[in-house]
């Protein structure tokens, strides 16, 4: 069932599907595309005018009339794709992207919408721009003497999609049953300080469920609106699960937003051993899944494919926890920050509040870089903020240490 | 008139033709314009379609949705096509013949309905088969946990049959069950569990939704009984209510206009349709009822804060029930209500279903709220078939729309009233249950009680008429006063015998 997607590398341009919903061979695939011809591009058209993320800066009238009658082998169409930007005009705090995949070929079939999206999102990345994919541990300077004083955890993640498989807004039940199932096996196969176990979501007992919430490992279900329009809530929480080794260090969600995040993590700031670990441990993993005659969704130009376009690349976000109560204060924090392209959220993720001084300190690029690179940006810029933390809590100023521009 | 049998034929719909049978029988039918001159092309059974006032002769009262055809000399074929239309006010609707799918186009400024036709054997035929990678076993959903009546009806085996359909216009059996997926149970209520897509849903799933019919509306069968709808107000006896007791009296319902998909899977352009013909109508009401469209996306603070004030405005759908089942999708586009400038008769367009129609006042007139209920919706529906639009109804399921929860009247009288001796009797539920009424707190569904003030309504929806309904409503909210005065005075209530279901 993989076969026929895996050759695919993103430069061939026979992953469109026109005419009628016959051929989409997802269960809810698109017969009713067809009723939307009837109408006018105008009409069917969103209504945009109180719109603020980067699908609704991108998308116009005449690309959405080119558009929508365009649809990717399994079904997915344009309004499918920008469903969660229609229905979530904005966020607060971030720009949001305003637009999912469905699968691997939605990037291509859909590419005069998402090239722009990307190219806005991702700091000017054209098409023909090609990403660098590095996850060789050894290539990562420094890392391993980060302040445990200051930098309480340590942690990077990254997502990775099977290809063959449609993407969680996408899937259906059996094929969302099957990503679990393949992914549950190639994890079995790991050993070492990497062998551990699955707790499905729905068969979990609950003293298992209470010891991954005190770990902090257990994922909820989704209730941000950003991510409930794009459908990748339904049927929670049938194959949907947490898998992680006997340290609890190295930690696989499955069929969360992707179908596999992969998250490795430690107390302190040993950034160097998180990454080690990380990159041994995506690396097996991918070896295990080939053995079964799977692999990742990933080419040359966009990296490896994930469902949010803010992900692609590296998909990696490599981050620590971090008290750093005077120079958050500080009115050039946020300058520091965007000088050494990092980004700051509260110690929940995404859309919460820093509490007590402690940020969530991460890589703000996932795409153009390799994720060498982007972790080396996160150690190396940890490593100046503590700096500064220091010269303040010691009265000095910082403007000596002020960083260039990354 | 003519048995048109070539499938590659186009046709175009001549605007404003109505006309009758040569024969004077009761079929009538639409004029059809195409490559071999004016042809009379479909026809449907005149005077199906429940009459509240006499029928005019110059604007027939035509119901498209069953076709008995028990005058076997008539047999006819839909002759289908497909092309684009590209008119600002057209729209297209796909039916399906035994044999392939297409679609009848309409063209002209005052967008005529189509008929709804079934070949002789009287079912809606499903639109293209979808083809899937997995077999149902691996696709059907895991409801071990779910307490719906959706989970108690789908077998794997009625999975399996259904699960590769899809109406004419596409909807899928697992669109249909989502928000009985994603909703495994309500702690109050047993929830339905299911949604229907377009009027076509509940035919070609009606494996699954008969059961379900069957058991949300207590019993009737969808396979062998039919629902009366009666919407003449003067039959109703009483209805004045003791003002000491009745806070307010309110009766809702819900319509669905025929010929495009209902929320959980209209397109932005078909929901904006709906909003035009509904608006488009309600904008001919005259004398009490004349009143003013308050567009979701257009509204000013003003008209906001009013609306607010007024507890006429409804927000967008939080309940997972509902927004799982995707009908709060592309949220305030096409969304609005209409109110009449007494603030007595309201109109949500788009929100759950296409339109619901509620008449409302303080005070316990319930009388006078049923005739402006049934004044305003016969009102509203001959200035609809006046642009050649209607109501979604059939005889077995009476009108039809989103929940099944809502199908035959989709009827809610009720009032605000206060009890507060009776409602700390421990018969009370059991008079309730005897009168066919049910209890609610006064935010609605899903809300307690404020005070002793409870709002008590009819339980059913199907199976009885109108004005059974609110007739039942009339007399038990007579019955529990009563009651509470009874106790008032210190004597002994008693619990009434269950009066019957399906009169």
């Amino acid at each position: 069932m993989h076969s026929s997607f895996a050759h695919l590398q993103g430069e061939e341009n026979i992953t469109e599907a026109r005419g009628t919903g016959v051929d989409a061979t997802m269960p809810f695939g698109n017969t009713h595309n067809q009723l939307k011809m009837n109408y006018t591009a105008e009409q069917e058209f969103p209504d945009l005018s109180q719109h603020n993320n980067h699908m609704a800066k991108v998308l116009t009238l005449e690309m959405y009339a080119n558009l929508r009658d365009k649809q990717t082998p399994s079904g997915f169409t344009v309004d499918d794709v920008i469903q969660t930007g229609v229905d979530n005009p904005g966020h607060p705090f971030i720009m949001t992207v305003g637009c999912v995949a469905g699968d691997e070929e939605t990037y291509e079939v859909f590419k005069d919408l998402l090239d722009p999206v990307i190219e806005d999102r991702h700091g000017g990345y054209k098409p023909t721009d090609k990403h660098k994919t590095d996850l060789n541990p050894d290539n990562l300077q420094g890392g391993d003497d980060l302040d445990p004083n200051y930098v309480l955890s340590s942690r990077v993640r990254t997502g990775r999609s099977i290809r063959g498989f449609c993407l969680p807004p996408h899937c259906s039940r059996g094929e969302r049953r099957a990503i679990e199932g393949l992914s549950v096996e190639a994890l079995g196969a790991l050993d070492g300080d990497l062998k551990g176990k699955y707790y499905a979501l729905k068969d979990m007992t609950e003293e298992e469920q209470q010891q991954l919430i005190d770990d902090h490992f257990l994922f909820d279900k989704p209730v941000s609106p950003l991510l409930l329009a794009s459908g990748m809530a339904r049927d929670w929480p049938d194959a949907r699960g947490i898998w992680h080794n006997d340290n609890k260090t190295f930690l696989v969600w499955v069929n969360e937003e992707d179908h596999l995040r992969v998250i490795s993590m430690q107390k302190g700031g040993n950034m160097k051993e998180v990454f080690n670990r990380f990159c041994t441990g995506l690396t097996k993993i991918e070896e295990l899944f080939k053995e079964k005659g799977h692999e990742f969704m990933w080419n040359e130009h966009l990296g490896y494919v994930l469902t949010c376009p803010s992900n692609l690349g590296t998909g990696l976000r490599g981050g620590v926890h971090v008290k750093l109560p005077n120079l958050s204060k500080h009115e050039k924090f946020g300058e520091i920050l965007k000088r050494l392209r990092l980004q700051k959220r509260g110690t929940g993720g995404v859309d919460t509040a820093a509490v007590g001084g402690v940020f969530d300190i991460s890589n703000a690029d996932r795409l153009g870089f390799s994720e060498v690179e982007l972790v080396q940006m996160v150690v190396d810029g940890v490593k100046l903020l503590v700096e500064m933390e220091k010269h303040l809590e010691a009265g000095q100023s910082i403007d000596d240490l002020m960083p260039e521009q990354k | 008139m003519l048995c048109c049998t070539e499938e590659s034929k186009s046709f175009a719909l001549v605007p404003g033709s109505y006309c009758t049978s040569e024969d004077k029988t009761n079929f009538g039918g639409l004029k059809v314009s195409g490559e071999e001159g004016d042809q009379t092309l479909l026809c449907w059974e005149k005077g199906r379609y429940p009459q509240h006032s006499p029928a005019s002769s110059s604007n027939p009262s035509v119901s498209p949705s069953v076709c008995p055809f028990f005058k076997s000399t008539f047999i006819w074929r839909v002759l289908v096509c497909f092309y684009r239309v590209k008119m600002a006010s057209s729209f297209a609707r796909v039916l399906s013949s035994k044999r392939k799918v297409g679609i009848l186009s309409l063209v002209g400024a005052g967008s005529l309905t189509v008929g709804f036709f079934l070949n002789k054997e009287q079912r809606v035929n499903a639109g293209a088969h979808v083809r899937r990678i997995y077999p149902p076993s691996a696709e059907y959903p895991d409801l071990r946990k779910h307490n719906n009546c959706m989970a108690s009806h789908l077998t794997p085996a009625v999975y399996a049959k259904l699960c590769d359909k899809t109406t004419p216009n596409g909807y899928t059996l697992d669109l249909a069950i989502q928000t009985g997926v994603d909703n495994p149970g309500h702690p109050f209520i047993k929830t339905v569990g299911m949604v229907a897509g377009d009027e076509e849903s509940y035919e070609v799933f009606a494996d699954i939704f008969n059961p379900v019919i069957k058991e949300r509306h207590n019993g009737y069968d969808p396979c062998n009984m039919k629902h009366p709808t009666d919407l003449d107000s003067s039959k109703i006896r009483g209805g004045q209510f003791d003002e000491k007791y009745v806070l307010s009296s309110r009766v809702r319902t819900g319509r669905s206009i025929r010929g495009l998909s209902l929320p959980p899977a209209c397109t932005r352009a078909e929901r904006r349709e709906v909003e035009r013909v509904v608006i488009d109508a309600l904008a001919g009401l005259k004398g009490d009822l004349t009143g003013k469209y308050y567009s979701l996306t257009l509204m000013t603070e003003q008209e906001q804060q009013q609306l607010i004030d007024d507890h006429f405005l409804f927000d967008k759908p939080v309940s997972p029930l509902l927004t799982c089942a995707g009908m709060a999708r592309d949220w305030p586009d096409a969304r609005g209500i209409w109110h009449n400038n007494e603030k007595t008769f309201l109109v949500w367009v788009n929100e759950e279903d296409h339109t619901r129609v509620i008449s409302m006042e303080k005070g316990g007139n319930m009388r006078r709220v049923f005739e402006r209920f049934c004044k305003g919706l016969q009102e509203v529906e001959r200035l609809i078939q006046e642009k050649g639009w209607e109501f979604m109804w059939n005889e077995r399921l009476g009108y039809i729309l989103t929940c099944p929860s809502n199908l035959g009247t989709g009827l809610r009288a009720g009032v605000h009233v206060t009890l507060p001796r009776l409602s700390k009797d421990p018969r009370f539920p059991k008079i309730l249950d005897n009168l066919r009424l049910q209890k609610r707190g006064t935010g609605g569904v899903d809300t307690a009680a404020v005070g002793n003030t409870f709002d008590i309504s009819n339980l059913d929806r199907l199976g009885q008429s109108e004005v059974q309904l609110v007739q039942t409503v009339i007399d038990g909210v007579n019955y529990l006063i009563e009651c509470e005065k009874k106790l008032e005075r210190g004597q002994d209530i008693k619990i009434p015998a269950p009066i019957s279901q399906f009169k």
